[in-house]
């Protein structure tokens, strides 16, 4: 029907009496690095699982290359799994653990050990051949689980939180590497992390998951400055959020009654409407500009210094429910408990169905 | 007063040891008697009785038909009881608790009772008293306790291995060979190990299952029957010797697992 290397279509799931995925579409694009983020329980693994045939979902189809593969067991089906615990075969070689997807398909020892080598060469392992797993750190077996994904090629490789057991400096060499190593392999990646930083890093395509749907999705850039969603508004990145009515809609521009007064912006609503408006921690301007929005007055709350800016929560003088995130240059002089005026640019305000 | 604690202390452990393996220290000692009553003074060593041991060949062929039933039986109890554990562990059964305690429920009745139920059986099925009766007794009371010791090191950390290998292609037997035994290989030799040990030493269940070809065990209590002799010293050291060779064996394998 279409070119997408995989097409998941209405795809509903239930673990008993809870449903963990609620009519889910999606397609995934060949060559394409995809990022499911997500909360846990937001149902990303369980989306991944289906993916690789571990789980057969209650309702919907997946198709992969154009076949339907909604029932092939994972051994049938063109997708290999890097697993969260790496899953290496602890009385194998490093060599016959990247080895045994060919083994398993026949191939003979000589072609196998060139092809194994070769893989490993590509995560930068190509030493480790004969050690066994647990001769080696954590780093170096995420890499082993993942040439032994990648020598059997599949059309599309499933990362269960690939980056989870490892610190925070491996996880982000790590993440460097996965992007590097998937350029260069040019095989779709589905790569599943709660991790927002990782998922803005290696994206192509984000798909942000809650409760069993997709919220929203797009290039990640597009993700984070226009939000479809509430949820995706605050999980991807940070963002003040401003709960309103709109009271009047018009020639594409609407007028919101919020907290902090009647803001206009252009967009369409339906009048009545309870909307949100979301503003990101860059855009919020401390003190009054010319030609901005003004949203009132705020309570500084917390200054937190984080190096390069500084991160202030204030709470508004209109509603103490109403908390500003803003995100000050590292010279501001603003201090907790000062008083100031909050304002952005009208271009700058999201407006998300509530 | 800590020096007394001390002598006591010492003097228990004595006591205890002493309890446990005089017993075997006299029959070994004995065995090397050189007169014909193993009965004090001891007259040796000599090495007469072993010789008149090995050249028995009724005992001989007794000793054979042990190793064999103890391999054998052994290698079916491992093979079942692992097939069981992993299908325990891997799927869910409708009923499952209760079917793992059916399962493990023979290690609570007696070898007398388990022994008599299949003489019965056998009876009625038509089979009649052989190794093979006797080979069949031994899986009953060894295959628990070869599901038990399989289960209880079937850890949640291998599924994950399972389904790498089912991801990569592999068939379920493929699997089971290539995978899962590999990986659960301490567990199974202890099974196996400790399957050797019971089986090689066991007598109600040979006794009554067995008639002109016989175990060891069940030789040596005919042995018995015509009265004390250094030659039956002899071979209970020999039966004495491979359970403890068995009884290491199955240490080893169960301690010396690998960090995963």
């Amino acid at each position: 029907m279409s070119a997408s290397l995989v097409d998941i279509r209405n795809v509903s799931h239930r673990f008993g009496q809870q449903a963990v995925l609620k009519n889910v579409s999606l397609t995934i694009e060949p060559g394409s690095y995809t990022i499911l983020l997500g909360p846990s329980g937001s149902g990303k693994t369980t989306l991944l699982s289906i993916l690789g045939g571990f789980v057969t979902p209650s309702e919907g189809k997946v198709f992969i290359r154009g076949e339907d593969c909604t029932s092939v067991p994972p051994a049938k089906r063109p997708t290999t799994t890097v697993f969260q615990d790496y899953a290496l075969f602890p009385h194998m070689s490093v060599g016959s653990n990247v080895g045994f997807g060919l083994r398993m398909q026949g191939v003979d020892g000589a072609t196998r050990t060139a092809k194994a080598r070769e893989a490993l060469a590509l995560v930068g392992l190509a030493a480790a051949f004969d050690k066994k797993p647990h001769q080696l750190s954590g780093g170096q077996r995420q890499r082993v689980a993942l040439a032994r994904a990648l020598v059997i090629e599949p059309a599309v490789l499933l990362l269960d939180e690939p980056l989870g057991a490892l610190d925070l400096k491996l996880r982000r060499q790590m993440q460097d590497e996965l992007k590097a190593i998937q350029k260069r392999v040019g095989t779709a990646f589905v790569h599943v992390t709660h991790d927002q930083e990782e998922a803005m890093a290696l994206a192509g395509h984000c798909v942000v998951m809650n409760d069993g749907r997709i919220e929203d999705e797009g290039a990640p850039e597009l993700v984070y400055a226009r939000p479809a969603t509430r949820f995706s508004a605050t999980f991807m990145g940070e963002s003040t959020i401003l709960s309103g009515t709109v009271t009047e809609a018009k020639d594409g521009s609407v007028t919101i009654a919020t907290p902090a007064g009647a803001i206009s912006l252009p967009g369409s609503a339906a009048a009545g409407a309870k909307v949100a408006l979301a503003v990101r921690p860059e855009h919020l301007v401390l003190g009054e500009a010319e030609g901005h929005v003004s949203l009132g007055a705020a309570k500084v709350s917390d200054v937190v210094f984080q190096g390069s800016f500084k991160r202030v929560l204030a709470t508004s003088a209109f509603d103490p429910a109403l908390q500003f995130i803003a995100k000050a240059p590292a010279s501001a002089t603003v201090r907790p408990g000062d008083t100031v005026a909050v304002s952005c640019k009208a271009a700058d305000i999201i407006l998300l169905a509530n | 007063m800590r020096a007394i604690v001390r002598t006591a202390a010492w003097l228990y452990a004595i006591a205890i040891y002493g309890f446990i393996f005089l017993p075997v220290i006299v029959l070994v000692l004995f065995s090397l008697q050189a007169t014909s009553f193993p009965i004090p003074p001891f007259t040796g060593p000599s090495l007469r009785w072993y010789q008149a041991v090995l050249s028995d060949t009724r005992l001989t062929s007794a000793l054979v038909n042990s190793l064999l039933v103890a391999i054998l039986s052994s290698a079916a109890s491992v093979t079942l009881g692992f097939l069981s554990a992993w299908g325990f562990a891997r799927f869910t059964l409708p009923g499952s608790a209760l079917l793992r305690g059916l399962i493990t429920l023979p290690l609570t009745v007696s070898y007398l009772i388990i022994g008599m139920g299949l003489l019965v059986l056998f009876n009625w099925a038509g089979v009649p008293k052989s190794l093979l009766a006797a080979g069949i007794g031994h899986v009953v009371i060894n295959l628990p306790l070869c599901f038990a010791v399989i289960y209880s090191q079937m850890g949640d950390h291998q599924i994950n291995i399972e389904r790498a290998a089912r991801d990569l292609g592999a068939p379920e037997w493929k699997l089971l060979l290539l995978i899962t035994v590999p990986v659960m290989a301490p567990a199974i030799f202890a099974g196996f190990f400790l399957s050797m040990t019971f089986s090689w030493d066991e007598f109600v269940i040979s006794f009554l299952l067995t008639r002109f070809d016989t175990t060891l065990p069940v030789e040596i209590w005919n042995l018995l029957r015509s009265g004390l002799n250094p030659k039956t010293n002899a071979v209970g050291s020999l039966v004495f010797a491979v359970s403890i060779v068995l009884v290491v064996f199955f240490e080893l394998t169960l301690l010396r697992r690998k960090p995963a």
